[in-house]
């Protein structure tokens, strides 16, 4: 890692580099520091393959959910119907899979095309009507919930064609046969992604020099890659060697990457969080803001229909139970991962490791044997100190 | 400097600031201030944006607790430590901000005993506070019933209830800051007079102002501040103070003028605006603007003047991309040709920039950095392909930065954290990036000091230089006659009258608008 030393070389004050970034370092420190208590706490079970692969199982819908909630908090709103919005695809996916026996392709289409209008007609009256996305979203919370309800009959649909199955329970298609309990193409996998990581990192560092724009130390650069290096390695290691990639985390992965490049890099990405850090300035930027706020609810509804069949595929049946409170820890996500309240401000990445916090503590409780009663009270109180940290080193 | 004008003091200090330091990380932004403040005057506080004008009196009101800066506060002769704004006006120290702190949607009586007022047990006296508000009223020059809503009020007047609601604390010693920025001539006038009348009844007033002609007109001593160190205090008692000696001292040199020279190059009439109307989006039958007419020469800065609520707003927010009213008819012609400027997208495209009257509420993200406050009306100048190219971003605000004197450590600083006059810099960058023909500035000087007002008056010389056509919105007559080439009056949603630049007095303006008004 660096030194103080390394950080003056810098061609702009290193110290504000620091401050600039502690806040996305913190976060990521503030996961770090809980897996290691986990990892210790339970004995080393947290961190054994089986278990991060299902780590990453359970919270794959979360985390697919949270890329849209974040960018729907970005723009000031908020969006509670996505539990329900979720579990109703779920009942759709089983209706017309199970009872009706519709193609899967079309099947899956139909459910996002579902989940996008969903989103739709509640962004519709959000942006054009004004009417608040709090009372929007509680009103379609209620309205899916119910309909859920109405389509299952309260009973459960089930099995799943095995196809759709593997949406949740499926694995990377090994193409090297692996004997040494090591499944080595998932392995090879996660190395490239790691290898890709760092080499953009380097390109991007390199342009930036030669721009003579860069801040970071050259230091905590390298330090930085190492440990990025390293992390997804351990990572693509513990996951190959219990059964290999899941499909869904191939699929999480693709949607971190492209959010996290849409609202960072695009121009609609930054409209949004212009929309969110002043709505009459950006329209008087020129920014078309009500269109704007309906595209992050059709984009939120898509994203909570992906998660309804992800759950669906996993529970292989569609249950009226499903998505019951999902919106609660998708919106925590955001919020622990650094999203204001108040709209503007937020990030993609922010977003996962507050899921993945959260994914990570509902695991380790679990394993440790505390009751469900007090791993709301704890998860609750993490979610309010982490803002309220947040909140104190905006205003420091 | 201070101590011979304390020794000639008859009157002893109510106030004494001594050697006030306060530092924000690196940045010092007060060091060593001295302010002796004396019972019963009206003393003006003077100096350029980030000076410490407003740090001084957060200080002083305790916003910035005690232990937080270095220095001593003695108030009526002893030491205070304020923890917290509640102490301070427990001893009647009452600051009023330059944004209101009113609630719109409640009454004027409800927003003066907002915080405590005649009670019994905890419950509202409703009686003893229409009574005690009718007074309080009265003292200040207004005759609205108590329980008028404040959003009823206009701006002039919800002023003047903010002072209402300082009397009824037992006030000591009265902070304005900046009061009659957004106010017109006639309310600020009103207030003025308000102050002396306090006077007379032994209240204390400081009073923050970039307006220095009514600080001569009012003041019994006036503090300069430059850079967070105290400059002098003048006492306007031993003899006239020149407007030109405080200009002086606020900024360390000689501003030949006010307004810097410009010989104009007028060419063809490059923007038009024919027969606009404009209705008040909530109240359908008012109308704002009444089918007026407007012509722009490339290279001519044309200012319009008028009265608060003249419809002058209402008339370039409605041509910039109906950003204002409804039912808008009426046409937009650019370079000769009827332009689409049906939203603001379009009217950006056609070559139209609006600078806004209200900066930190429609012109800036204030949580969000320079560099992206810079390129968010043009994004797609620093982007190939829907992609934003980051290096090529900063540059573009690093440009604007320098070109501007944007004073900040680099581009990345947060708007919010920037002086009034570099945020104005920060939202004419925006606009200049865009690359538009024409530019509408709405009240560009509003609230920033006199070196940044120069800055932005030469800026306003260049684009006019560049053959763009520039429109400037301003109440201040002054500054009107001292940019523009011609003057436009308007008067309730219509233009009354039409004043070439170098014959134009504010004397002409005000009887143009009058004449309207006898009628």
């Amino acid at each position: 890692m660096s030194t103080p030393q390394e950080a003056v070389v810098a061609p702009k004050a290193g110290t504000g580099f620091w401050k600039d970034n502690l806040r996305d370092y913190g976060m990521l420190i503030s996961l770090v520091v809980i897996v290691i208590f986990f990892q210790i706490a339970t004995g080393g079970i947290l961190l054994r393959p089986l278990n991060v692969t299902n780590i990453v199982l359970q919270n794959s819908y979360i985390v697919i959910m949270a890329l849209g909630m974040l960018m729907v908090i970005v723009t000031g709103h908020i969006d509670l119907s996505v539990g329900s919005v979720a579990g109703f695809i779920g009942g759709l996916a089983g209706l017309l899979m199970v009872s009706w026996g519709v193609n899967l392709a079309a099947a899956i289409v139909i459910c996002l095309v579902v989940g996008g209008v969903i989103g739709g007609i509640q962004g519709y009256f959000v942006a054009y009507f004004k009417i608040p996305s709090f009372i929007v979203t509680l009103a379609g919370m209620l309205v899916f919930r119910g309909f859920m309800i109405a389509i299952l009959g309260s009973q459960a649909i089930g099995p799943f064609p095995p196809i759709f199955q593997k949406l949740s329970s499926g694995y990377l298609v090994e193409l090297i046969s692996s004997d040494g309990g090591i499944y080595v193409t998932s392995f090879i996998v996660g190395l490239i992604l790691a290898v890709l990581m760092v080499w953009q990192n380097f390109r991007s560092r390199a342009r930036r020099v030669s721009h003579g724009v860069e801040s970071e130390p050259m230091g905590f650069f390298i330090g930085k890659n190492v440990v990025v290096f390293a992390a997804i390695a351990f990572v693509a290691y513990l996951i190959s060697s219990h059964r290999g990639l899941p499909n869904v985390l191939i699929i999480m992965a693709v949607l971190i990457v492209a959010y996290g490049f849409f609202t960072n890099r695009t121009i609609l990405g930054r409209q949004i969080y212009a929309v969110g850090g002043n709505a009459r300035a950006a329209e008087l930027s020129g920014i078309k803001t009500t269109r704007l706020v309906f595209w992050t609810f059709v984009n939120m509804g898509v994203l909570a229909a992906l998660a309804g069949l992800v759950v669906a595929a996993r529970l292989n049946s569609a249950t009226p139970k499903a998505g019951t409170g999902f919106e609660l820890d998708v919106i925590a996500a955001c919020f622990i991962g650094g999203a204001s309240a108040y709209g503007g401000v937020g990030k993609v990445t922010g977003a996962v490791i507050g899921a993945f916090l959260m994914g990570v503590m509902n695991n380790g409780m679990s394993i440790l044997g505390i009751g469900i009663d007090y791993q709301q009270v704890i998860k609750g109180l993490v979610l309010l100190g982490a803002v309220c940290v947040d909140v104190y080193n905006q205003r420091r | 400097m201070l101590d011979p004008v304390l020794s000639a003091a008859e009157k002893p200090p109510i106030l004494e600031m001594r050697g006030i330091s306060k530092s924000f990380g690196a940045v010092k932004a007060l060091s060593d201030v001295s302010f002796t403040v004396k019972e019963g005057e009206i003393h003006a506080l003077v100096g350029e944006n980030g000076a410490g004008k407003s740090t001084l009196m957060k200080v002083l009101s305790g916003v910035y607790p005690y232990g937080s800066y270095e220095g001593s506060i003695l108030f009526s002769g002893e030491e205070r430590h304020f923890r917290d704004i509640n102490d301070s006006e427990k001893l009647g120290i009452i600051i009023i901000h330059q944004e209101l702190a009113l609630i719109p949607l409640m009454s004027i009586a409800e927003n003066i005993f907002l915080a405590n007022g005649p009670s019994k047990f905890g419950v509202i006296d409703r009686d003893a506070r229409y009574l005690r508000t009718k007074e309080l009223l009265a003292k200040v020059g207004l005759s609205e019933a108590p329980e008028t809503l404040i959003t009823n009020l206009g701006v002039g007047k919800q002023q003047l209830v903010e002072i209402a609601k300082a009397l009824s604390k037992d006030v000591r010693l009265l902070i304005l800051d900046e009061p009659t920025a957004s106010l017109n001539e006639t309310d600020s006038a009103a207030l003025l007079e308000l102050l002396k009348e306090f006077r007379r009844h032994g209240i204390t007033s400081i009073m923050i102002s970039h307006k220095l002609n009514e600080i001569t007109e009012v003041a019994d001593r006036i503090t300069v501040l430059r850079d967070g160190k105290t400059v002098g205090t003048l006492d306007c008692h031993e003899g006239p103070v020149d407007e030109d000696e405080i200009v002086r001292r606020m900024v360390d040199r000689d501003l030949e003028s006010r307004y810097p020279a410009r010989v104009s190059k007028i060419g063809d009439v490059i923007f038009e605006v024919e027969n606009w109307s404009v209705y008040h989006p909530q109240h359908s039958s008012r109308q704002m603007v009444k089918n007026v007419s407007m012509k722009v020469r490339a290279g001519e800065v044309v200012g319009i003047s008028g009265l608060m609520g003249a419809g002058r707003t209402e008339f370039a927010m409605s041509v910039f991309g109906r950003a204002y009213g409804r039912d808008i008819t009426g046409t937009v012609k650019i370079h000769g040709k009827e332009a689409d400027t049906s939203d603001v997208h379009k009217a950006i495209k056609a070559g139209l920039a609006y600078v806004t009257e209200d900066r930190k509420h429609l012109g800036l993200i204030l949580a969000e950095d320079i560099r992206k406050n810079v390129s968010l009306a043009h994004l797609g100048g620093v982007s190939t392909r829907g992609v934003i190219d980051d290096i090529s971003e900063m540059r573009v605000a690093q440009e604007f930065r320098t070109r501007m004197r944007i004073r900040s450590h680099n581009v990345y600083q947060e708007t919010g954290k920037l002086s009034g006059g570099n945020q104005q810099k920060v939202v004419l960058s925006k606009w200049l990036f865009t690359g538009p023909d024409i530019l509408i500035l709405d009240e560009p000087t509003r609230g920033i000091d006199v070196g940044a007002k120069y800055e932005i008056y030469s800026i306003i010389n260049e684009l006019a230089d560049a053959g763009k056509a520039v429109v400037v919105i301003s109440s201040e007559m002054p500054e009107l006659i001292g940019t523009c080439d011609r003057i436009m009056v308007m008067h309730e949603g219509e233009f009354v009258g039409e004043v070439a630049g170098d014959e134009a007095t504010q004397e002409n303006i005000m009887r143009a608008i009058m004449r309207r008004k006898g009628r």
